[in-house]
This record gives C-alpha cells, structure tokens and sequence, in this order.
C-alpha cells in the first residue's frame, strides 16, 4: 500500500509542478507575448473583454493583479475547462481544437507504438537466444536505425513514395477532396489507413532498433541466469526455455519501458506530424507557435503533460502489479 | 577463464577478447573491438570535417552560384534554391551541430551528477528533494517544453539553444547515476572513507566518481546524441538558433525551399545522413563502455561461441563420445547452432 501511496503523491506533486511550469514559463522568458498577440487580434476583428481578461491572465500581463491572486485565477479557469481562445481559428475556445486533433494522434502514434513494441521484442528476443552467433554482428547497425532523426526518415519517404514513386500520399490524414469530413464509412476507413501508413512506417523505423536492443541486451543477461541453466539442465525444450524461462523475464524491463512510450505516444511526433501535414496534436502545436498563438501553444502543452502523466500513473500502477519486486524496492 | 578452454577454442574466440587478464585501467577502458574502432573512426572523420571543412569550402552564405544544381564537379553536393553550395553549409553546420551537441551533453551530465550522484549519496531529505525534481522533470515531455521556451525566446544564440536542449535533458542521466551511485554508497570501500573521517565531497569526487565513469561516459555520449536530435527537431520547426547554420536549419531551408517537390534529394539528404552517422558513431563507442559496464553482455555471447565450438569439435573428433556425456546430465542432445545448455555455459560463468 505504502507503495501506491507514494506514486500517487508522486504524481499529485507532478501536476502541480507541470501546472504551474506552465503558468511560470510565459511570465519568466524575456519578451512581451501579450502585445503581440493582442495586435494581431485587433487586425482580425473586436475582442471581447472577457477573452482579452483571460489571455491577459494566460500572458502574465495582468498588471492590476498580484502574481498570488493571477495564479489563483489560473487555476479557477483551468478547473472550469478553460484554456483560453484561439487566436488562428478566432474565436475557437483552445479546448476544442485540442478536442479534434487528439483522436488523429492517438490512433497513428499509439498504433505505430505497439507494431513497433511488438516487432521489437520479438526480434531482439531470437538475437539474445542467437548470441555469440553471426546475429551479433548484425545488432549494432540498429543503432543506426535509432540514430536517424526520425523526421528526416518521414522526409525520405516522403520524397521516395509520395513524390517519386507517388504510391503514396504526401499530406494529411484523408483525402480532402473525397470527403468533407471524417465520417463512418469504409471508404473513409481505407483513405485513413492509407494515409496513415507512411506516417507510422516512419515512426516503426526509428524507433523499432531501441526495442530490439534493449530486449536482446535482457535476453543476453537472462539466459545466463541460474534458473536458465536449471531449466536447460532439467531437459525442457528449448522452446519452452526460450519463451517461459528467458523471454517472459527479459520482457518486464521493455514493458516499463512501453509503458513510457505510450505515456509520450502524445508528444512523441511532433515533427513527424509536421511533416506530413498530419492534423494532431503536434501538427496543432507547431500552428500555434507559428502564429504565435500562446494561448493554444500552452493549452497543447498543458494537455501533452497531463496524457504523459495519466499514462505513466496507469503503466505505474500496472507495473507494481506485474512485478510485485517494484513495491518492495525502495 | 580462458583455463578452461583448449588453446583450439581460445584461438577461436580471440575475436571476442576475453577480459580475464585485464586488470586496473586496463578494464576500465573498452575493448578495441571493431564496434568501438568503427565507432571513434565515424567520430573522428565527423570532428574533423567539422574542424577543417569550413576552411577548405567555399563561403556557405555566397549565392553566387546556380541554384539547385545536381551534385557536380566543383559543387560535390549540388546548391540550393538560393545557389548556397551544400557541401559548404554542411561543413559550417557540422560545426554548429556539434557545438549545440557537446554543450548541451557537458550542461546536462553536470546537473545529472548534481542532482542524481548527490542526491544518490546522501539520502534523506535531500535525496527526496532532488529525485522528485528529477522525476518531475523525466516525466514533462522534452520537445514540447523546449518548443515552448523557445517560442517565448525571440533571439535565440547557439548557446541558448544548447543551454535550453541541456537543461530539458538531464533528468534521463540522473536516474541512472542516483541508482548506481547508491549502490556504490554502501560498499565496504566507502564505508571505510566515512569512517576513516573524510569529508563527503570528498568522497562523492574521490571515491564514488570514479567508480561512475564508464557510466558517465556512456550517459554523456548519449547526451550529445539526444541533444543535436532535439536541436535538429527544433531547428526543423524554425526555432533553432538564428544566424547559425546547422545540420537542423538545413533541413528546415530544404523543405522551405521545395527540395522535396523539386526532386533536390542533395539538399536533405546529406544533413540527415551525418546526423545518423556521428549518432552511430558515438553509439557504438557506447556499445563497447556498456560491455564494460555490463561484463554479462560481453561474457555470454563469448562464452555461448566458446561452447558452441567446442561442441563442433568434439563432435567431430569423437562423434557419439560427446552425445553420450551430454545424456548424462539429461541435457537434450542440442544441434550445433543451438544454444549453450546446461553445464559447459555453468562453468564458463562461474569464473565470472
């Protein structure tokens, strides 16, 4: 139990610490972001007084305030859902287009994820039972494959499938010309897989090579652990040694570490995202910091935070669960 | 070790060095395999076009060339839309790159060792404090926050994008050194300092760190490699350093200027290309500190071939001979690829 408790204060300490980060950062860095926005604001159109209020409050411009009674404030609009206005999609409350654009990023990231675990596993696993052989020869050039700025992959194969080849796609996440909107058909279906594969090919490549390494670095260490021997020494099958024996105790470092992954499955493709003009979250965050929205570019930010530590609590929790040493460590 | 082999088996994993020998410095520093050649010949190369290049290429800001030439004679990596020679700019971002690189790993390894080997040493209160820093800031996402301070920052040098880059990326270091740092807290060497009445920075610099080296090499090398990703990222987003070249700003220029529509495959591959070569190059040089840090990874693998080859020859001499010894033990009569089972891979560890 004492276990539980100090993960769950853990993460109480860090949502405040990420809230308040969030609060501090546009009122510690140099420059005057109101002015600015409030500029370009004024060219699109009147403002209402209660957004200007709350952007002013976002920016730290709110002069007639204390900091104590701002960042109490912040916190009453931020329990009432309140994040603001968009300044590119004016007046579109900063919540909803977050709204839009999670559901795309969540699919591709948390799809390409779990192909990528699972590959990754499984072939660092047959290198480990393979080792002193001629596979590991072959293991340092996954390095490689992590070394690869994984935006430039997308750039490669863009330029390779999409506009050389054009087999494939260059933007978006459907073709906009066929429909106006997503909608449940399986036309639609097939146009977002289709769409979706260069995007998570990208993501499986540059990050398949980290899983593999890992797994077979576990595995290395597993097999010659004593049990190992025993198993081997009793006469089990080598099938049976390779998958319940080592595989299964090798895997639990990687599944803690699949559980990081899925916790930054939001803020892990940013670029990516970029790249191919693919309408999620990283997509809506570089918009924002292009147009210098800052109330959507905190709103973004704040809501990547929140998933990563949602995710890492319930991979925690999890966790502990799987491995009962975790509760006992410590 | 190597006793128990036959000079046959020993001759044969002479590929594979065997450690047993080595002692002292010797065993701290990482076997010359061909990962760790290749991977300081891959680094070498890079620091050296980063150091020479920019000296024998042309000026990577004069547009006095054609733009968007084919790679050619004269112009090896073609120009761009504006007619910069790619080669140039790749020398001068060579230079950018690693400097970003190499500040923000030296900044992100001393807070590490600030925050975590502190921390690891003298428990209690203080140790609470800075792994809940630590942990908080493992688990804020890195691109996301740089992408937000560096938004906020109208001008942003080389160093301050380095700075930045460090500072979100220290907290990965600090949970490995706290853990190891820990468990070197308690052995019988460090006991007998605090004993012995030594002061505690003391310790932490004399005892403790140097005991920690491989392991901050090896968090160090992964720094820099983590750090010229994240500026390549930020830089491809425009919010790199201004006024600088980098491997990252051209990138950023390439898709600005159409290099993917207008088929110049020059413009973006070659930045990609060296960013994934020095970050294999220093991977690999990790490889070979891992197996220090890690004999197992380095031993098993040695010890599985030994066996294996020894299997191979004995079957050859003797055929049946050495089936019939492996029964006794009930160890299924495993093919010559398989794995080592059972007994001869015991004994090789318990050397270990």
């Amino acid at each position: 139990m004492k276990f539980y408790l100090r993960r769950i204060g853990f993460y109480a300490v860090t949502l405040w610490a990420a809230i308040s980060l969030n609060f501090f950062i546009p009122r510690l860095l140099p420059g005057d972001p109101f002015t600015i926005l409030m500029a370009k604001l004024q060219r699109s159109g009147g403002i209402p007084a209660g957004t200007e209020n709350t952007i002013r409050l976002l920016l730290g411009a709110a002069e007639d305030q204390t900091l104590w009674e701002q960042y109490v404030t912040y916190w009453g609009n931020l329990f009432q859902g309140n994040l603001g206005v968009s300044v590119t999609n004016f007046p579109a409350p900063v919540t909803e287009l977050i709204g839009d654009a999670l559901p795309w990023t969540l699919g591709l990231v948390g799809t390409a994820t779990i192909i990528s675990f699972v590959l990754g596993i499984g072939l660092g696993a047959l290198a480990g039972w393979k080792r002193g052989t001629w596979v590991d020869s072959l293991v340092p050039s996954t390095t490689m494959l992590q070394s690869l700025p994984y935006f430039w992959v997308a750039l490669v194969l863009i330029f390779g499938f999409a506009v050389t080849l054009q087999w494939f796609p260059i933007i978006g996440a459907y073709d906009v010309f066929t429909f106006n909107g997503p909608e449940w058909s399986w036309a639609f279906v097939g146009s977002v897989l289709y769409h979706a594969f260069l995007p998570a090919l990208t993501i499986v490549i540059s990050s398949v090579g980290g899983w593999l390494l890992g797994m077979r670095n576990m595995m290395v260490s597993t097999l010659s652990e004593d049990y190992v021997t025993t198993a081997e020494a009793k006469g089990l099958r080598p099938r049976r040694v390779f998958t319940t024996y080592a595989m299964r105790n090798a895997a639990l470092p990687s599944l803690a570490g699949f559980g990081v992954s899925l916790g930054f499955v939001v803020a892990g493709s940013l670029v990516m995202e970029q790249v191919f003009t693919y309408p999620g979250i990283g997509k809506l965050m570089i918009t924002a910091v292009r147009n210098n929205d800052y109330a959507l570019m905190q709103g973004v930010f704040l809501v990547i935070t929140l998933a990563v530590l949602a995710a890492l609590f319930l991979m925690d929790l999890i966790y502990g669960f799987l491995d009962p040493r975790t509760r006992h460590h410590d | 070790m190597t006793d128990t082999r036959t000079p046959d088996t020993a001759a044969a994993t002479a590929a594979a060095p065997s450690p047993a020998k080595r002692s002292g410095v010797r065993q701290m520093m990482p076997s010359m395999s061909g990962k760790f050649l290749t991977g300081l010949v891959l680094i070498g190369a890079i620091v050296l076009f980063a150091i020479v290049g920019p000296w024998i290429t042309q000026d990577p800001r004069s547009s006095a060339n054609d733009p968007m030439l084919p790679p050619q004679p004269g112009h090896w990596l073609g120009t761009t839309s504006l007619g910069y020679d790619v080669l140039a700019q790749l020398a001068e971002g060579a230079r950018g790159s690693l400097i970003v690189g190499v500040t923000a790993g030296v900044v992100a390894i001393v807070l590490a060792l600030l925050l975590g080997v502190v921390g690891g040493y003298l428990r209690g209160w203080t140790d609470e404090v800075l792994s809940l820093i630590t942990g908080i800031m493992l688990v804020i996402p890195g691109l996301p926050l740089m992408i937000v301070v560096a938004s906020y920052l109208e001008v942003r040098s080389l160093w301050v994008v380095a700075l930045i880059l460090g500072v979100t990326a220290f907290a990965g270091p600090a949970v490995v050194l706290r853990s190891q740092a820990r468990s070197l807290r308690v052995r019988d060497y460090v006991s007998a300092a605090r004993v012995a009445g030594e002061k505690t920075p003391r310790i932490i610099l004399v005892e403790v760190l140097p005991n920690l080296l491989p392991l901050l090499a090896s968090q160090f090398l992964f720094a820099i490699v983590l750090a010229i990703l994240g500026e390549a990222g930020l830089s491809y987003l425009g919010l790199g350093p201004n006024g600088s070249i980098t491997w990252g700003t051209m990138l950023n220029e390439a898709q600005g200027g159409g290099a993917l529509t207008r088929g110049a495959w020059w413009w973006f591959v070659p930045p990609g290309l060296m960013i994934a070569a020095f970050g294999t190059g220093l991977s690999l040089v990790n490889f070979a500190i891992d197996e220090i840090i890690n004999p197992k990874l380095r031993l098993a693998p040695a010890a599985a071939k030994s066996v294996r080859e020894a299997r191979k020859a004995g079957r050859d001499k003797l055929g049946r001979g050495s089936s019939s010894a492996t029964s006794d033990v009930s160890v299924p009569a495993a093919d010559a690829d398989g794995p080592a089972p059972g007994r001869p891979g015991q004994k090789e560890r318990v050397d270990v």
